[in-house]
């Protein structure tokens, strides 16, 4: 087998490494969109005061004691169902629209969400030095730069969408969707400087990439151990206000209100299309809840004033990284999962913005704000620095 | 490999670059300008300049070109009517790519182009902080009078859309 | 009509940021997130039928077992959509302690499909044998299928626990000289 394995040139090997993280990202991303979807359902099942779908099941898994019924009561199989329907049913390309851009939209939606993954860290382990090691798909200088230059690329899906649609409805989300997406970026980008100026001190080794912050926040001792939320929390709330507007989440949800849009842009899309731009959504909210939870909750350390060096010592898994991977792997989904529900959570709590709302929100509170607090850190910087 | 790579996005680049000259459909060459910009930022990164392709990315291709695609969708652009150029315009345009082409001749014939030296240095956009290093020391004058620039744009902006404010009657007390 | 002008009191810094206001809201979801659920799971949990509920109409016995419908057809002349079909007749002679009563439904029908529930037959009958009950899902695979005929109908209808005997008072008095009860 080595055989085999070992005389496959270098470059032909990198390039099979690459297609495998390529595999592994789209194997784990679509999953966990799906369940988020069902998720979603569920969550917003339970807020409302009703069950949510509840009885979808594969018919001999019924028979097995408590887990067959108890998966059933959470949905888990009516995401199966819904997928298998959605993969079958007619996908309808209405005549009136634009066919070439009609089909393009989504695999130009699912691009980027997809692409940004890559130089997200989703755990570490402890090498043989005590050093911890980020897990990531590319552990690129420019982290957090990159993540927003791909993710911002989201935007022609929607104009694609609502343009190719060829119909009122669609078009006026599109419209609504490039203004609120193109005004609250800078937000979203002025409001994490202040995270990285205080991780690239004078003296150490520049860089943008949010193993790096987290690193930061691993440190021991009060300073050290603190997460960013406790140390920079208007940072935090505007970035997460940022966030929700740039995945189109509710209070942020104009294009696609159904009051009045019908669907905003996908309104005239059906089964397998409509479910990428699902699909592209949910992966907007898992990789920007990632990357909060990296910025200010410490990514996968598990409580504030405890890293994970510290935790690998109580348990004396010093010896194992591979548990200790899987430890920090878990800690991380856990805080994302505990993300995503926020998401859902204020989804049905806050209503919905008015477009002339949005835009005021974008650039008369938020972006003042955000230029404000970069200028109050730098100041504050500025001074631990000189004295 | 990495030549094929380049090729790919070399191509990609001047194909675009046509495309949004001779494409008639306005909304199709703001895509093939599109097309162009991420073929740019590939060869940004060939040349381990991964600043600024991530800078390129955010800037140009996810702003600048959304909001030409949104005017263009706004407006419902159709492109211009086409007009037959007079003999004047082909006869300028001619000799002016005439001196053009024979410009790059000479050049191309008395210059000696460098040997590709492999140093050893990282190059300018790979390391974060050189790049900022030289951008705030070295070429300081150029980043700040671009500073300026920009803001005397987006000040001629705000006065040229401002609307003409109309007298403001006090309002009717009840 | 005079004009009366609201004062609203100007919002607060910390209501402007609009925060206080999300805070408590998702503190009221959160509750709702934890309360027992308000959906009534149908097939497994029915729900409550209120007395006085319009179901299907059945035919009813008395105490003694006896069917109480004489076929007098009023139910059949005042049903608004035609859907109950009467066959009158006399009383099975196999059943001598009836013979008084006379008439009886040779075949009775109530065409499901036709019944709107009005309840009208219900008010109408005089002999309290025809009853709106509490079943409310019926389903068949054919139209003759819905279609109740006379044993569906006792079959359904079961016993009525009512002391009224009108037919062995009638007798009763008939056999001890009053023609009239």
């Amino acid at each position: 087998m080595c055989d085999l394995i070992c005389h496959i040139p270098p470059a032909v090997q990198d390039l099979l490494l690459s297609i495998l993280k390529g595999f592994a990202v789209i194997l784990v991303i679509f999953p966990i969109a799906g369940a988020s979807s069902m998720a979603e359902r569920k969550v917003s099942a339970w807020i409302q005061g009703r069950y949510g779908p509840n009885r979808a099941i594969v018919p001999w898994f019924a028979y097995v004691p408590f887990v067959g019924r108890f998966l059933q009561r959470l949905g888990v199989f009516n995401l199966m169902a819904d997928g298998g329907k959605l993969l079958f049913k007619e996908d309808p390309l209405p005549g009136h629209v634009k066919k070439f851009y009609f089909m393009l939209a989504p695999l130009v939606g699912l691009v980027p969400a997809f692409t940004t993954v890559t130089v997200v860290p989703f755990g570490a382990y402890l090498d043989r030095a005590g050093q911890v090691v980020p897990l990531m798909l590319a552990n690129v200088d420019v982290g957090i730069l990159a993540i927003f230059a791909v993710a911002s690329l989201g935007i022609y899906s929607m104009i694609l969408a609502g343009w190719a649609s060829n119909s009122k409805y669609p078009f006026l989300g599109s419209v609504r969707a490039s203004a609120q997406l193109v005004s609250y970026e800078l937000s979203l980008t002025l409001s994490v400087l202040p995270v990285f100026l205080w991780v690239n001190a004078p003296g150490t080794d520049a860089t943008l990439s949010l193993a790096r912050v987290v690193e930061f926040q691993s440190q021991p001792g009060l300073m050290g151990g603190m997460w960013f939320i406790f140390l920079m929390p208007v940072s935090a709330l505007i970035f997460l206000v940022a966030l929700f507007a740039e995945t189109n989440r509710l209070p942020f949800d104009m294009i696609e209100s159904e009051a009045d849009l019908v669907g905003g842009f996908h309104t005239e899309y059906g089964s397998f299309k409509w479910s990428l731009f699902f699909v592209a959504e949910y992966s907007h909210m898992v990789v920007g809840s990632a990357v909060f939870v990296l910025l200010f909750f410490g990514g996968w350390n598990p409580l504030p004033w405890l890293p994970l060096a510290t935790l690998t010592g109580w348990l004396h898994l010093q010896d194992w990284p591979v548990v200790v991977g899987a430890l920090s792997v878990v800690i991380f989904l856990v805080k994302v999962l505990a993300m995503i529900f926020f998401f859902m959570w204020v989804r049905w709590t806050v209503p919905r913005f008015r477009y002339d709302q949005v835009m005021k929100i974008g650039w008369q509170k938020l972006l003042p704000l955000a230029i404000g607090n970069l200028l109050f850190y730098l100041l504050v910087i500025g001074a631990i620095h000189a004295f | 490999m990495a030549e094929l790579i380049f090729y790919f996005f070399a191509a990609l680049t001047a194909g675009g670059a046509l495309g949004v000259v001779l494409n008639r459909n306005t909304v199709a060459a703001a895509l093939c300008l599109l097309l162009s910009l991420m073929g740019l930022a590939g060869l940004f990164v060939l040349l381990d300049a991964y600043l600024l392709a991530a800078l390129l990315l955010l800037v140009y291709a996810g702003a600048v070109a959304a909001l030409f695609l949104f005017v263009v969708m706004l407006l419902d652009m159709q492109g211009g009517a086409k007009r037959t150029p007079g003999w004047l315009n082909l006869g300028a345009s001619a000799i002016g790519f005439a001196v053009l082409l024979a410009g790059v001749a000479a050049t191309l014939a008395r210059a000696h182009l460098p040997e590709p030296v492999v140093t050893a240095a990282p190059s300018f956009g790979f390391s974060l902080k050189y790049y900022a290093a030289q951008l705030f020391t070295t070429y300081l004058l150029p980043v700040q009078i671009i500073g300026f620039l920009l803001l005397i744009a987006m000040l001629g902006v705000i006065v040229i859309s401002k609307k003409p404010r109309e007298e403001q009657t006090p309002p009717a007390s009840p | 009509m005079a004009v009366i002008t609201l004062h609203r009191k100007p919002l607060t810094f910390a209501e402007r940021t609009y925060l206080p206001q999300v805070a408590a809201g998702l503190w009221t979801t959160f509750k709702h997130l934890l309360r027992p659920k308000e959906t009534l799971e149908y097939p497994e949990q029915r729900p409550a039928i209120p007395p006085g509920y319009r179901g299907v109409p059945a035919l009813v016995k008395d105490p003694h077992g006896r069917e109480k419908c004489v076929s007098c057809q009023l139910c059949e002349f005042v049903c608004p959509p035609k859907a109950i079909r009467i066959t009158p007749g006399a009383v099975p002679a196999d059943q001598p302690e009836r013979t008084h009563v006379e008439k009886a439904p040779q075949e009775f029908e109530i065409d499901m499909l036709r019944c709107i529930y009005c309840g009208l037959c219900q008010e109408v009958c005089p002999e309290e044998a025809i009853f709106l009950q509490n079943q409310y899902s019926m389903t068949g695979y054919s139209r003759a299928e819905m279609v109740n005929n006379k044993e569906k109908l006792y079959a359904l209808g079961g016993t009525r626990p009512d002391a009224h005997y009108k037919w062995d008072k009638k007798k009763a008095a008939e056999s001890a000289g009053g023609a009239h009860h």
